[in-house]
């Protein structure tokens, strides 16, 4: 969405600037015409490349096009900062992404790389069979807590333990949002959801499903960290954590898994804000936030190389 | 050599990549002697943790550009549809065997055509089709999979071997070097994007089903070029023959020597084996039908490969059914008398 007001705002720019009439004449002239914010951006001076320096720009591995995430939706950072990452560590025509079945299944549509849209859960398999035969490349999945934790897991577990050499992306939000709001496997105990109208029950349902730390006693996983993208401090550490799973594909040392627990405002019913803060208040209550599994002794020193 | 042997040394020999399976029987020698033998040749071998696994990793290595082929038993091949599906709908080459064992349900082990219907008529969900091979003897265990891969290839379709495990178990000579591996430039193959083109995706989405249609009409259309270049089959007497037996894989070996105890009698018959099952010799069973008798089809089934058989004949000349099921073969004499019955009671009317 805000790539698109962005063009917006500049076109007006742009036909403004060609126009002779005076620019508060006009203003003042059509008042009910012009929105509160364009009337602020017409007031301000033309920002021109020369006046000031680019410190921040899409990555070129984004897709110029408006998403279909919900506003305040995790995912559209989380494509953000994967591509940021392909973008900066140079590896754009390297790398290539699965994609899932769930709301990320359009990832293809932003992310500029080359990909396969795989079958529900199967994207670790999907993905195994890329990077076996490609070993020099660069592979992810991108997957959520339906796909990788329900109908996936057995393609989760067993990729992780072959130690196949990719990165795992896992948008962890506790529901399933492309078919609007059921009980995932990392739902919360009492969340309410479109099939657990009464709240998660223990002892029909049994307890959140931890992946993180059920893969990380995989020997097969080389690094476990759990992040969100809830505050601007945990999108630098999300980051962070992305950059590490793509760099440490090179040493062949295992599985790359990064969950990110993820807000979906539209599902938990809430605002922007309010899922945020539900974040920080109870979801990382069950799912800590840190890493989990580090590199360890003679694997520190490959690190190095690596940075 | 074994039938899954000679399969499987034949995936080497034509350039196959890759291959991913599940051990079940009776086709687990084609994984075992590829595990033994694809490390020789740098190539990748891998046994997946279920069959929905390695459709998976097919769908993944096919995507990526390369050769690559599973096999499987009935059972297992039930669970790969949903992947099979994925991969017409996203129109990627690869070869699928099913060495078919009697079913329904877990079944027996024992050889089988049961799966005819369900590696014909698409298999998994929604609009497609696979191409069909029916090998009857080890040779064309071999022989098939050079086929297979070119079609696959040639048509960025999956196709399948269609035998069973009594071909896929009984050992033959076999002979290799009649065919050479060939290779296919696949430009759409997601092997990381450079500057110098557009992004490469794979994937069986079309969210807009204005789309959709366009997509599986494309498909359709591409299924019709495989209906008239690639119809393949074997006649056998049918140059003078009354009466027509139609079977496939082992079925047809049973009937070819159902058909020279036949011409023993002083009856003419002939046989027709259809080696492609999709796409269906239709025409030429319709031509067939205009000098015969009686035509009657031989499964090891309880009646699958007959309504295709009809619908070519179309009602010109009754289309009769024997079939064996439950892991049983067909006897030759069987065979004999069915259709000697068929033709007294013909005669009777």
């Amino acid at each position: 969405m805000r790539s698109e007001e962005h063009t917006l705002v500049e076109e007006e720019l742009i036909s403004k600037k060609d126009e002779p009439v005076n620019k508060s004449a006009e203003i003042t002239n059509t008042p009910e015409s012009i929105t509160a914010e364009e009337h602020l951006i017409a007031e301000k001076p033309r920002c021109l490349d020369e006046d000031y320096e680019m410190v921040y720009h899409k990555p070129k591995t984004m897709v110029d096009v408006s998403m279909h995430y919900c506003p305040g939706c995790a995912h559209s950072l989380l494509h953000k900062l994967i591509m940021e990452a392909v973008d900066e560590l140079g590896i754009q025509d390297k790398t290539i992404g699965v994609a899932p079945v769930g709301c990320a299944v359009f990832a293809y549509d932003y992310m500029n790389i080359d990909m396969t849209e795989a079958a529900h859960g199967r994207a670790s398999a999907t993905a195994t069979g890329i990077k076996r035969l490609l070993p020099d490349s660069y592979v992810f999945t991108y997957q959520g807590d339906g796909d990788l934790a329900a109908i996936g897991i057995a393609e989760t577990i067993h990729t992780i333990n072959r130690g196949e050499n990719i990165a795992i992306f896992f948008m962890n939000n506790a529901v399933y949002g492309m078919t609007s709001g059921q009980m995932a496997p990392t739902s919360l105990i009492g969340m309410k959801t479109t099939t657990s109208p009464y709240g998660r029950d223990v002892h029909e349902y049994g307890e959140p499903i931890k992946v993180s730390e059920l893969i990380s006693h995989l020997p097969g996983s080389f690094y476990v960290t759990r992040q969100a993208v809830n505050s601007a401090t945990a999108v630098r550490k999300a980051k962070k954590a992305i950059m590490n799973a793509f760099k440490y594909q090179k040493l062949n040392k295992g599985t790359c898994f990064v969950e990110i627990i993820g807000n979906c405002p539209s599902n938990w019913k809430m605002t922007p804000l309010e899922a945020s803060k539900f974040i920080d208040s109870e979801m990382i209550k069950v799912f800590p936030l840190g890493d989990i599994k580090l590199p360890k002794g003679e694997d520190l020193k490959l690190l190095e190389e690596v940075k | 050599m074994k039938g899954n042997e000679a399969m499987a040394e034949a995936a080497i020999q034509a350039g196959c990549d890759a291959y991913f399976g599940y051990p079940i029987t009776p086709q687990s020698e084609v994984l075992e002697y590829l595990a033994k033998e694809m490390p020789k040749h740098g190539r990748v071998v891998l046994q997946a943790e279920s069959e929905v696994a390695s459709i998976n990793m097919i769908y993944g290595a096919a995507g990526a550009g390369f050769r690559t082929m599973t096999s499987s038993s009935s059972p297992g091949i039930s669970l790969m549809q949903e992947g099979i599906s994925y991969i017409a709908g996203a129109e990627l080459p690869c070869l699928i065997a099913n060495v078919n064992r009697a079913g329904p349900g877990l079944g027996t082990i024992q050889p089988g055509q049961g799966d005819y219907f369900q590696a014909t008529k698409g298999g998994g969900h929604g609009d497609y089709r696979l191409i069909v091979l029916a090998p009857s003897s080890v040779q064309e265990m071999a022989d098939f999979v050079f086929l297979g891969f070119d079609l696959a290839d040639k048509y960025r379709n999956p196709v399948m071997i269609l035998s069973d495990g009594a071909i896929g178990q009984m050992m033959e000579k076999v002979t290799f070097g009649k065919f050479k591996p060939k290779k296919v430039d696949k430009p759409w193959a997601t092997v990381g994007k450079p500057e110098t083109r557009e992004r490469n995706f794979i994937t069986s989405l079309h969210i807009k089903s204005e789309d959709m249609e366009k997509h599986v009409e494309h498909i359709y259309r591409k299924y019709d070029e495989v209906k008239k270049n690639e119809v393949r089959y074997e006649e056998i007497l049918t140059d003078d023959a009354e009466y027509l037996l139609a079977a496939y894989g082992l079925s047809a070996r049973i009937c070819h020597k159902a058909v020279n105890m036949l011409r023993e009698k002083g009856i003419k018959a002939g046989l027709i084996r259809p080696i492609t099952l999709f796409p269906f010799p239709e025409e030429r069973i319709n031509q067939l039908a205009d000098k015969m008798k009686i035509i009657l089809t031989v499964e090891m089934n309880t009646g699958q490969m007959v309504e295709d058989v009809r619908l070519s004949v179309n009602g010109k000349v009754p289309v009769h059914f024997f079939g064996r099921f439950g892991g049983m073969i067909p006897d030759p004499d069987e065979i004999v008398n069915k259709l000697e019955n068929l033709i007294n009671k013909n005669h009777a009317l």
